[in-house]
């Protein structure tokens, strides 16, 4: 049973999908009565299961906001923006509540009564007099849970003595059009109690004359049951209407008319009865229990016919999957270099077969990663839920558009781009466009737009997020980097300069902090977690146009493509993404800032200096650096940094390892690999590492220049 | 391999995935055999392809070819005439009751069901 | 069809528990066995950027970046000299594996749950215990380690 509620879950997130789209096109005026069914059915199908689920709070609010969707189904309404944004309201509500029942938490009432409220003055509005059907379809529904103990031995026990009914039955053709059958109500009759039935053939007409079609057969019956009359005319429920019937307690116990078991074929499709223990061709389980336990397994279930054949899998087992192609990689690597050390001629057959290799583990790498992939859709719409909350709550209006549902992204990525999507959201929503007033007097529209874009680009997802707001106010961010120190006061800086130092942390652009983007969280945090991905971010912007974020990501989070370095002995991973470039220091380049710490001019900008050896704690500071190789770390921002390494060894895809389950996190380090020797090595996080560093960097101790070389005296114990 | 013992085939066709879990495991924990479709069309299909099942379950509100429709094909298939429908739906049941009556349906269930009055209903028409 | 009957898996009566034993230094000391997954010889550990002075590093284990502890370091003892013949104990917890650096891995014991006792308290020893219990096996005295105590805190555990 749990399975099925977690599928059912499954399920809603799908519907809930198809309503918001369904919404989306009606706001968008492309509704057609199509997407309205479809919007019915989903929040109908949601009720549905809900109701089996005893999810009282869900059916309730679903069945208010079916009914209201009704109103315009049945052409009773017609669907304006106002009404669309009431049920847009609605789906988030629902949506909300499905979570909430999943997660076993109440949705507090007052986020829930303003759309309720407003939902039921759709369905009755206010000043007309309200119709009483309204009611009567509110009151109707009763959810019942039910519980899934297949335990069909329900009659209940019997208080009353039995006693005997006289039952007149007597078809009328609609009865068998309609697809029913007396013989299997006289069976549930004689599960009642002791039965006896006889056949009225005096309706039956000579053969000549004889319609088959047409029912003329009528039946009596005498039953001995504890049961009320009411359980006798339960059964007849789906006939009522459709036969004469005549339930009475009888005063005596004897069939009225004969047997007449020799009358001649009954007109199809009327069977001659039989008498009233239940033949032996019962088929199984019929009033008696089933195991639950069995219930659920039953193997020879028929494929059930779908149009799109798609198969639910475990994360799990795709992750597995990952795991093993990522190690194929690793031995394939592993396999190269004792082929290399084993001294194989260029041209032998073994290498070629090795080539062959490599090119199919690749191949198997990337389908196995298009398992993991999904489309974007679903953060997208969630989104545009953050939008309407945040557009709401300041009191602007603005219209979110998407591009690029579809585009595919790694599951993980999906999941993790969340935040960062909604913090930018936010950010556009409340820095990023004007308030109507100074819009309208900008002669721009006064409703602001939002763009969220994604797309596939030379082996990369884009993810653009813009606005056609203000665009990014040079001056003001130049002064405020200025007040901080963050640049020297007669700096020279480029547009997309001054635009980067919004990614510095803590930079906050906003003169005073809104309620809605809050205070502490800053783009920096959102390029931390973009970097984290593998990914980068720039900012485009023009006056008075807008401005665009564009997030550019690996498609995958199982490989990374990298720099093997070596360091104080040890091999490190540094993501390519994050270099910028790579140079010798040259001695003249080389400043002294503080007592211990160096930075380095790069093209006229100052950069901070960092021992990547002494930043692990690998050894102590070099002190002398010149000559050293350079990576230098960071985006196009102003924030870089250059970090010393000893050598680069090489530049390769790595499968990536989680350190985190087994271990923890480690400052400065985002993950692990294995290299072709067998050998882990760690990948750097350098924007932690850049984080972390700043403020401590440790160069030469006391005496300058004096220790020119540690060993690599950190090794671990 | 039953024997003498016909199982009952049903074949339930409703667009909720939870709800033809449900289905499928309250009819073949009654002892019944389920053949399963995710809406109208799909019920076709699958009618094309076995042998008259004993009775059908539609839910009414589906995608492409909803329940209504449904059963029109059906009772339309000469072969099919007689098969017992049974109407699944949220509606209370007097308004099932004339909506199913027009369908061309044998009988109605009001979602969510209980799973034995589901079987009994069953058992009324189709033995 | 019918359908496979739950299998009872009848336990054996076991006898007591079952213990691995292994030295450092000259100390025996001893995990439940039931913890241990496998043994490997040592290998090269990548060291980990400011991690507390007892974890090794992390090797690779089939796949899977293993991190390794020091035992003798983190129960603060005296230890051979690290001549690269070294045993690997691994060991999991929950969800969590974990590689245990020792001397030398000796046996596998079976003790009466009786002859296991608490250890006694000593102030001199104060700060955490490692050791859950003591036995006298042959003469010699087994301290069964208390896996739980020994693992470092999840989370960071940087320094």
């Amino acid at each position: 049973m749990a399975e099925i509620r977690a599928a059912f879950f499954i399920e809603c997130e799908d519907l809930l999908e198809e309503l918001q789209d369904g919404l989306q096109a009606m706001d968008d005026g492309l509704a057609d009565t199509e997407t309205i069914n479809t919007v019915f059915r989903a929040v109908h199908s949601i009720k549905g299961g809900a109701g089996a689920f005893g999810l009282d709070a869900l059916v309730g609010f679903a069945h208010r906001f079916e009914t209201a969707l009704d109103e315009v189904r049945a052409g009773r309404m017609e669907a304006t923006g106002e009404v669309v944004s009431v049920f847009v309201s609605g789906s988030d509500i629902l949506a909300d509540l499905v979570q909430g029942s999943r997660e076993g938490v109440a949705v507090p009432d007052s986020r829930i009564a303003p759309v309720t409220a407003a939902l039921d003055t759709l369905i009755a509005p206010p000043a007309d007099g309200s119709d009483a059907t309204d009611d009567t379809t509110q009151i109707d529904f009763q959810p019942m849970a039910l519980s899934l103990d297949l335990d069909l031995d329900t009659t209940a026990p019997a208080a009353t003595p039995p006693h005997g009914w006289d039952i007149g039955f007597r078809p009328e053709t609609s009865l068998f059009e309609a697809g029913n059958e007396p013989l299997y109500l006289f069976r549930a009759l004689s599960e009642l109690g002791p039965l006896t039935v006889s056949c009225d053939d005096a309706g039956v007409p000579p053969l000549d004359a004889l319609v088959p079609e047409e029912a003329c057969l009528g039946w009596r019956a005498s039953l001995t049951t504890p049961e009320s009359a009411a359980a006798i005319e339960d059964i007849f429920e789906f006939v009522d209407g459709l036969c004469q019937l005549d339930i009475r307690p009888s005063e005596r116990h004897s069939p009225g008319a004969t047997d007449h078991p020799d009358t001649p074929a009954p007109p199809q499709p009327t069977p001659a009865v039989s008498p009233p223990q239940l033949p032996a061709s019962a088929p199984p389980g019929s009033a008696r229990s089933a195991s639950p336990d069995l219930a659920g397994e039953r193997p020879a279930e028929p494929a059930p016919v779908t149009p799109v054949s798609t198969v639910r899998v475990d994360l799990e087992r795709i992750d597995r999957l990952v795991n093993l192609v990522g190690e194929l990689v690793i031995n394939q690597a592993m396999l190269s270099q004792s082929i290399d050390a084993a001294g194989v001629a260029p041209n032998s057959p073994v290498r070629a077969g090795l080539e062959e290799f490599l090119q199919l583990t690749r191949d198997i790498q990337d389908s196995v990663m298009m398992i993991r992939a999904q489309p974007v859709k679903s953060l997208f719409q969630r989104m545009g839920r953050i939008l309407r909350e945040a557009a709401a709550d300041i009191g602007k209006e603005v219209r979110l558009h998407t591009e690029g549902e579809n585009t595919e992204v790694d599951k993980t990525v999906i999941e993790r781009l969340a935040d960062p999507l909604t913090h930018m959201i936010r950010n556009a929503i409340d820095h990023g466009l004007e308030d109507p007033q100074t819009r309208a007097a900008l002669g721009k529209p006064h409703v602001g737009h939002v763009f969220l874009r994604a797309s596939h680009r030379s082996g990369r997802i884009v993810i653009e997020i813009g606005d056609d707001g203000a665009g990014i106010d040079r001056e003001r961010i130049r002064d405020k980097a200025i007040d901080r120190g963050l640049i020297a006061a007669d700096s020279t800086l480029a547009d997309s300069e001054i635009d980067n130092l919004l990614f510095l942390p803590g930079f906050s652009t906003a003169d005073q902090i809104s309620r809605l983007s809050g205070r502490g969280v800053g783009m920096d945090v959102v390029r931390s977690a973009i970097q984290a991905l593998g990914g980068r971010i720039s900012i485009s912007s023009r006056p008075g146009a807008g401005t665009t974020f564009s997030i550019s990501l690996p498609l995958t989070l199982a490989v990374l493509d990298g720099m093997v370095v070596k360091v104080a002995s040890e091999t490190i991973v540094v993501p390519l993404g994050a270099i910028h470039e790579t140079l010798a220091l040259a001695e003249d380049d080389l400043r002294r800032l503080g007592p211990t710490t160096h930075v380095v001019n790069v093209r006229d900008q100052f950069v901070p200096l960092l021992d990547l050896g002494a930043e692990l704690g690998f050894r102590a500071p070099l002190g002398a650096y010149a000559g050293q190789v350079l990576l230098l770390i960071g985006q196009e921002d102003g924030s870089s940094a250059a970090v010393v390494v000893d050598a680069i060894e090489d530049q390769r895809q790595v499968v990536i390892k989680g350190l985190a389950d087994n271990y923890g996190r480690v400052p400065g380090i985002a993950a692990a690999t294995i290299l072709g020797d067998g050998q882990i090595a760690l990948i750097l996080d350098p924007a932690d590492l850049i984080s972390q560093a700043r403020g401590h960097t440790r160069a030469p101790a006391a005496a300058p220049a004096a220790s020119s070389l540690h060993p690599a005296a950190g090794l671990q114990p | 391999m039953d024997g003498a013992v016909m199982t009952l085939q049903v074949l339930a066709v409703d667009d909720s995935r939870t709800m033809r879990d449900l289905l499928r495991i309250t009819l073949t924990g009654a002892g019944m055999d389920a053949h399963l479709a995710e809406d109208g069309v799909a019920g076709l299909d699958v009618l094309d392809r076995i042998a008259p099942p004993d009775a059908i379950i539609t839910d009414l509100n589906m995608p492409r070819m909803d329940g209504l429709g449904f059963i029109a094909q059906v009772r339309a298939r000469k072969a099919l005439r007689a098969v017992p429908i049974l109407v699944l739906s949220t509606e209370s049941a007097a308004q099932l009751k004339a909506r199913a009556r027009d369908a061309g349906a044998t009988g109605w269930i009001v979602k969510p069901f209980q799973p034995d009055s589901l079987v009994t209903a069953l058992r009324r028409v189709a033995g | 069809m019918t359908e496979t009957p739950p299998q009872t898996t009848a336990k054996p009566d076991a006898p007591g528990v079952e213990l691995l034993s292994f030295l450092i230094g000259d100390q025996y000391f001893c995990l439940d066995i039931m913890s241990v997954r496998e043994i490997r010889g040592g290998t090269r550990a990548t060291p980990l950027p400011h991690a507390p002075a007892y974890m090794r590093g992390v090797i690779n284990l089939r796949g899977v970046v293993l991190p390794v502890m020091d035992l003798a370091r983190r129960l603060d003892l005296d230890t051979a000299a690290d001549t690269g013949r070294k045993v690997i104990i691994v060991v999991a917890r929950g969800e969590r594996s974990l590689g245990l650096l020792v001397d030398a891995v000796s046996d596998i014991l079976t003790v009466p749950e009786a002859a296991l006792q608490a250890p006694p308290e000593l102030p001199a020893d104060a700060g955490r215990s490692f050791i859950s219990s003591l036995a006298i096996v042959d003469g010699r005295m087994i301290r069964v380690l208390d896996l739980g105590a020994v693992l470092p805190p999840t989370g960071e555990v940087a320094a």
